[in-house]
């Protein structure tokens, strides 16, 4: 019962404590897989929130999403570099970090729109297959461009001497058991971060989308795009809006996983990005609480994988997963039940 | 009449690729007129109201409402103009609740306090979307979702609605209820454009018509003039 008194880790203690409570070493790996499992599906959601609602509001899987979070990566590691942030200090790394967040979110909002603008929008007549094609081909430079900025000649990058080795991100955020040094179960601060940067994002996204202007219009725009220009909508720019929240929350998700994780690399986006669109189809595709569920599956899914067969089939087993949903319940987990596709 | 008309195309041509369906089409609607457009299917008459209210881009020597050059706005703008085109198949939010669709046709509007006395006026039209406020509009039948429609654009106090095949796949009981209501609303000042299948209706209901088939204008009258029309009778009123 000493979880109790660290009041601000309620939820992931409690769930630790129950674990610790039976004793049993297994259910101890079980439960510290369930931990981590946890903390990373809730990354996996925040960008398969951003799959899900470019889905909803036009019909594309935007393969180039993970590929942006990479880049938001990157500007952060290079941020990190240019200030010098080491590992965790006090209240100057605290600051540190809030920066990168905001910068990489900024910037990864900013690139989705610019790719919807110069890219999609002017497809937006065209058949969607060209459109994913394009998407595709978004993907790749997006990719190149990872990895060109992997190989500019920065000490952080090791100065470029492989463009393409994965490169150490700073561990600005403690990974210091909470519970104590002697507890078989494991909370960190990164853990208490990533829920502390997820979930008021989720809540926040839900209010929008339920109760402000534009979270209507997203949903007008979703459900009918004619009738949304009829009722004087501007389609495009709802459109717009909508790639810039989704980038937004993918450069934060991109933060958070390279804290979490403490490396990057150029092709983080691609393997996360391809977890994130199995949990937004686990989900439901166009339904958001069906991202965070997927999420947070396709995330536990993992854990357990890595943990109790192999890391090298964990890849095999959320395809595996994929595949089973496409078969068996295309509309996903939340799909048929939850239609509103925002 | 006036002599300015509230609505004028003139020399509309338009079509989807590469095929032409619309050839130098004209008309013109005054204020507090109910004016429709009847004609087969096909005949063109639901792309003459894509054209007007740009959802559609076709070329046109004049498209004129309210004094507003239509032809160089994007069609989300339309509406503000005081034009609201209730489309073909009803087109309303299915997901969003009676309450919220009837929201989004005063999307633009600024006035709270004209937004709530129009949404009094559509309850009264329609006391059925009162009832149902807050179910979702997908779980309406044909009919309700027509006066959803309806009320949704009455919502952006227009000064004219163009109405697409408004008794379309609707019980008959409703589709009275529907035409009473396109009444109480000319009665209340307001300026109607009506694309139907069931001339007869349509043409009673009406101070004018236009007749399309393939694409043009091929008759124009007062809808009594044409509903004793023999080409019309033949063709359109089954007689």
């Amino acid at each position: 019962m000493q979880a109790l008194h660290h009041a601000a880790a309620s939820l992931p203690l409690a769930v630790a404590a129950l674990g610790a409570g039976d004793g049993g070493g297994g259910s101890d790996v079980l439960m510290q897989q369930v931990v981590t499992g946890l903390s990373n599906g809730m990354i996996i959601a925040l960008i398969a929130i951003g799959y899900t609602m470019v889905y909803g509001i036009i019909e594309l899987i935007n393969f180039a999403h993970g590929d942006l979070c990479t880049l938001g990566a990157f500007l952060a590691l290079t941020i990190a570099g240019a200030f010098g942030m080491q590992s965790w200090v006090g209240a100057a790394d605290a600051a540190g970090v809030v920066l990168l967040l905001v910068s990489a979110a900024a910037f990864c909002a900013g690139l989705n729109w610019t790719v919807d603008r110069l890219v999609y929008r002017p497809l937006r007549n065209a058949p969607k297959l060209t459109l994913l094609v394009s998407a595709i081909g978004c993907s790749f430079i997006l990719v190149n461009l990872a990895l060109f900025w992997g190989g500019l000649p920065m000490d952080v990058f090791s100065g470029g001497v492989s463009a393409a080795a994965p490169k150490d991100f700073p561990e600005l955020v403690s990974d210091q058991n909470l519970l104590g040094e002697d507890s078989r179960v494991s909370v960190t601060r990164s853990d208490l971060m990533v829920l502390g940067v997820t979930l008021p994002l989720m809540v926040g996204l839900t209010l929008l989308v339920r109760f402000t202007r534009l979270g209507k219009a997203m949903r007008a725009v979703a459900q009918n795009p004619t009738a949304a220009s009829l009722m004087g909508i501007d389609v495009d720019r709802v459109i717009g809006a909508t790639f810039l929240i989704g980038g937004g929350l993918g450069g934060f998700a991109s933060v958070i996983y390279a804290l979490y994780n403490n490396t990057i690399s150029f092709q983080m986006g691609y393997r996360t990005g391809m977890d994130a669109f199995t949990a937004a189809v686990l989900g439901g595709i166009g339904s958001m609480p069906g991202a965070v569920v997927g999420g947070l599956l396709i995330g536990v899914a993992r854990a357990i994988s890595d943990g109790y067969i192999e890391a090298r089939w964990t890849n095999s087993v959320v395809f595996a997963i994929l595949i089973a949903t496409l078969v068996f319940r295309p509309s996903g987990l939340l799909g048929a039940k939850l239609r509103d596709k925002v | 009449m006036s002599a300015e008309p509230l609505l004028l195309v003139r020399g509309l041509t338009a079509g989807y690729g590469a095929v032409e369906v619309l050839h130098d089409v004209s008309l013109q609607v005054h204020r507090g007129e109910i004016v429709s457009l009847i004609g087969a299917n096909g005949a063109g008459k639901s792309t003459t109201l894509r054209c007007i209210s740009r959802l559609l881009r076709g070329r046109c020597e004049r498209l004129v409402f309210d004094d507003e050059d239509l032809a160089r706005l994007p069609p989300h703008q339309v509406v503000g103009c005081g034009l609201a085109h209730v489309p073909e198949g009803r087109r309303i939010f299915p997901r969003l609740t009676v309450r919220e669709n009837l929201e989004m046709g005063a999307y633009r509007r600024r006035d709270p306090d004209g937004v709530a006395r129009d949404l009094k006026r559509v309850h009264a039209l329609f006391p059925i979307l009162h009832d149902r406020a807050s179910q979702q509009g997908g779980t309406l039948s044909g009919g309700e979702q027509q006066m959803l429609a309806i009320g949704r654009a009455i919502m952006s106090a227009p000064s004219m609605l163009m109405m697409d095949e408004p008794s379309m796949g609707i019980a008959p009981l409703l589709v009275a209820r529907i035409f009473e209501a396109v009444r109480e609303l000319r009665d209340h000042g307001m300026t109607i454009l009506l694309v139907e299948q069931n001339a007869r209706a349509a043409l009673r209901l009406s101070d004018r018509g236009y007749v399309m088939e393939t694409g043009r204008i091929t008759l124009a009258g007062t809808g009594q003039e044409l509903l004793h029309d023999r080409r019309v009778q033949e063709a359109y009123l089954g007689e």
